[in-house]
C-alpha cells in the first residue's frame, strides 16, 4: 500500500535554532533518506519550505482567489511528505517513528487512495 | 429475555431461531470457531465486516441445510468451506470483475474435503491483535473484540456497555472500515514488537471482564466470556505469564461468581461469602495458570492480582488470612501499576492490618494523589464509607455511603449499602440522643 507520512511541527523563528542543530538534523534526514532508499520503500520525499513562502490558491466562491500565506493558520504547519509504498500501516508506523520530525514535531500516517502510476488512477 | 449467545456478529445470528439439533449445533460451532474462522477469513484482506457477511451467509446456509441433510462431520470446515465460496462468487460478480483482476487462488472453489481446520493455523491471536492495534481508538478495542473474536452482536456488545445498539453498530462500522482502510495487517509482529503490544490485547480481553454489570442477569455472562477469551489466549501465547496471570485473575473471580448473590439476590460481601457455593474446578485452573507464569520469573500487574485473589480464596477455604503478605503484595501492585483500583485495596488492607484510621489516612493520601478521576470512582466512595463507619463516625459514613450509592450500578451491591447507610443512619441518630441526654 502507499502511505503519506506527512510532518507537522511548529516552526522555528529566525535564529532560533543553531547551525549545529541545523547540522544534526541534515545529517539525521541524510541517514533516514539513504534507509528508506535501501529498503526499497520510496517513491518520493520532501521538505517544504517554511509556510511564509506558501501561497494558495482556490476557485471554491467562484473566482479565482490568490493569496499569500497557508489556507489554515495553525500551531504546527505541514513541513515534509515523505511518499512510501509498504505492505501494511506496522510497516509505514515503523518508518514514521524513525523519521527526524518525529523527534520534534507529529508525523501523520495518511493511506493513499488513488494514485496516479503510468498515467492511470489506480490502488 | 435475549442471552448472549454468539451470532453472526452483525446481527440475528443462530442464537435467535427455534432451538433444535442443527441450531445446537450451529451454536455449539459458532461459540467454539466464530473467532477462529473470522480470522481465517479476513486476514489476507484485512477486510472483517466482508469477512463477517460471508460468515453470516454460512451460518444462514447450515441453518436452512443442516436439520434436512444432517449435521457435516465438521462443521467448522463446512462453515469455512461455504464462507469462502460466498466470497469467491462475489469476487466473480461483475461488478467486482471490471475494477479488480481476478486471483487464481480466490477464485478456485473451496471444498469441505480439502479443508483440515485443525491442520490450519490459528490467527486468532492476529485477530486480537489488530483489535487492539495501537491505531484503533482504546475505547473501541474491547467491544470489537467482543463483536469478532467470540461473535457477539452489535445489539449485545451495546447492551453490555450500555450504549444504544445504533451507536455501538456505528463505532464498530466505523472501527473495521478503519482496520481496512488503514491497511492494519493480520500479522504477528517481530519478538520486540510483540511484547510491547501484548498488553493492549490483555486490557482489551481484560475489558470484557471488568464491564459494568449494570443491565441485569443476562449480562453476568460477560465475565464467563471473558474468561473464553483469556483461556484461549493463553493457549495463543502459552510463554506470557501475564497472560497467564489474567487468566488465573478472570477464573478465580469466575469461580466466586455462584456465592457473590445470595438467595434473595443480595450482594454478600467476599468476608460473608459461603466457600462451598465457590467453583473447585476454576480455582485448581487459576492455580495451574499462576504456577506456570511464576515459572517465567517475570512478574507483572495481572499475576499481582491473581495471587491476591488467590489468597482471599485460599482464606474462605479454610486457611487463616496472612495480611503482612497480601499487604506486601498490594505495595508491589501499586509500585508496578498504580491505579484508582490498587489505591483503593491498599488502603482497605492497610486498615485490616494497622486499623481503620491508618487505612482511612492512607486512603484520603493516595485519592489525594489521584487528583479529580477519583470523585467518581465507586470502590474508594465505598471503601471510605466503610471505614468511617467502623471508625463510629457514623454521620460522615452515611454521607459517603449516599455518594458511593449514586455511582453504583449494580443492584444488589446498591440494595447492600442502602442497607449499611440506613444501619449507620440509625446508630448516627442512637449517639445524637445520648448525647443530649
Amino acid at each position: 500500500m502507499r502511505y503519506a507520512l506527512l510532518m507537522h511541527y511548529r516552526e522555528p523563528g529566525e535564529g532560533e535554532i543553531s547551525e549545529e542543530a541545523i547540522e544534526e538534523a541534515k545529517e539525521a534526514f541524510g541517514a533516514y533518506g539513504r534507509a528508506l532508499e535501501s529498503a526499497g520503500v520510496l517513491l518520493s520525499a520532501d521538505v517544504l519550505q517554511p509556510s511564509a513562502a506558501t501561497t494558495t490558491v482556490t476557485r471554491r466562491e467562484g473566482g479565482l482567489r490568490v493569496q499569500d500565506g497557508p489556507f489554515a493558520e495553525t500551531k504546527d504547519a505541514l513541513a515534509g511528505i515523505f511518499m512510501l509504498e509498504v505492505p501494511d500501516l506496522d510497516a509505514a508506523i515503523g518508518w514514521a517513528e524513525k523519521c527526524p520530525g518525529a523527534q520534534w514535531g507529529m508525523i501523520e500516517v495518511r493511506p493513499s487512495a488513488t494514485a496516479l502510476v503510468k498515467g492511470a488512477w489506480s490502488r | 429475555m435475549v442471552t448472549l449467545t454468539p451470532g453472526d456478529g452483525r446481527e440475528a445470528g443462530p442464537g435467535q431461531d427455534e432451538p433444535g439439533p442443527a441450531y445446537r449445533c450451529a451454536d455449539i460451532a459458532a461459540r467454539d470457531s466464530y473467532g477462529r474462522l473470522l480470522a481465517l477469513l479476513a486476514a489476507s484482506t484485512s477486510d472483517l465486516t466482508s469477512a463477517q457477511d460471508m460468515l453470516a451467509d454460512a451460518f444462514e446456509q447450515a441453518l436452512r441445510t443442516w436439520p434436512s441433510q444432517g449435521v457435516p462431520g465438521n462443521p467448522s470446515a463446512w462453515l469455512l468451506a461455504v464462507a469462502r465460496n460466498r466470497g469467491r462468487d462475489q469476487w466473480k460478480s461483475a461488478r467486482v470483475q471490471r475494477t479488480v483482476p481476478l486471483d487464481a487462488g480466490q477464485d478456485s472453489p473451496a471444498y469441505v474435503e480439502d479443508i483440515d481446520v485443525d491442520a490450519i493455523p490459528d490467527r486468532r491471536l492476529e485477530l486480537m491483535l489488530v483489535c487492539a492495534h495501537p491505531a484503533i481508538e482504546p475505547a473501541v478495542r474491547t467491544p470489537l473484540m467482543l463483536n469478532t473474536v467470540l461473535g457477539f452482536t452489535a445489539e449485545q456488545v451495546g447492551r453490555a456497555f450500555s450504549v444504544p445498539p445504533s451507536t455501538m453498530a456505528t463505532r464498530l462500522v466505523r472501527a473495521k472500515k478503519r482496520i481496512k482502510a488503514a491497511g492494519i495487517p493480520f500479522r504477528i509482529p517481530d519478538r520486540v514488537d510483540l511484547l510491547a503490544r501484548m498488553p493492549s490485547v490483555l486490557e482489551a480481553v481484560y475489558g470484557t471482564y471488568i464491564i459494568d454489570w449494570a443491565t441485569g442477569p443476562q449480562a453476568r455472562q460477560l465475565p464467563s466470556e471473558a474468561l473464553h477469551l483469556a483461556e484461549v489466549l493463553t493457549t495463543l501465547v502459552p510463554d506470557d505469564p501475564e497472560a497467564r496471570g489474567l487468566a488465573a485473575l478472570i477464573g478465580l473471580s469466575a469461580a466466586r461468581a455462584p456465592a457473590r448473590v445470595d438467595a434473595n439476590g443480595r450482594f454478600v460481601p467476599l468476608a460473608e461469602h459461603d466457600p462451598s457455593l465457590w467453583d473447585r474446578r476454576l480455582i485448581s485452573r487459576a492455580h495451574e495458570h499462576l504456577r506456570a507464569a511464576h515459572a517465567r520469573g517475570h512478574l507483572g500487574r495481572f499475576q499481582l492480582e491473581a495471587a491476591i485473589q488467590a489468597m482471599h480464596c485460599a482464606r474462605g477455604l479454610g486457611g487463616t488470612m496472612d495480611w503482612p503478605a497480601l499487604l506486601a503484595l498490594h505495595r508491589i501492585l501499586h509500585a508496578v501499576e498504580p491505579s484508582l483500583g490498587s489505591s483503593v485495596a491498599l488502603a482497605a488492607v492497610t486498615a485490616e492490618i494497622d486499623g481503620p484510621a491508618a487505612g482511612l489516612a492512607t486512603l484520603d493520601a493516595l485519592l489525594a494523589e489521584a487528583g479529580q478521576h477519583s470523585h467518581r470512582f465507586q470502590p474508594a466512595k465505598a471503601t471510605r464509607a466503610h471505614l468511617l463507619d467502623r471508625l463510629g463516625r457514623k454521620e460522615e459514613a452515611v454521607v459517603a455511603y449516599e455518594s458511593a450509592i449514586s455511582l453504583t450500578h449494580d443492584p444488589a451491591e446498591r440494595q447492600y449499602l442502602e442497607h449499611c447507610r440506613d444501619r449507620a443512619s440509625r446508630q448516627a441518630q442512637l449517639g445524637s440522643l445520648k448525647d443530649r441526654s
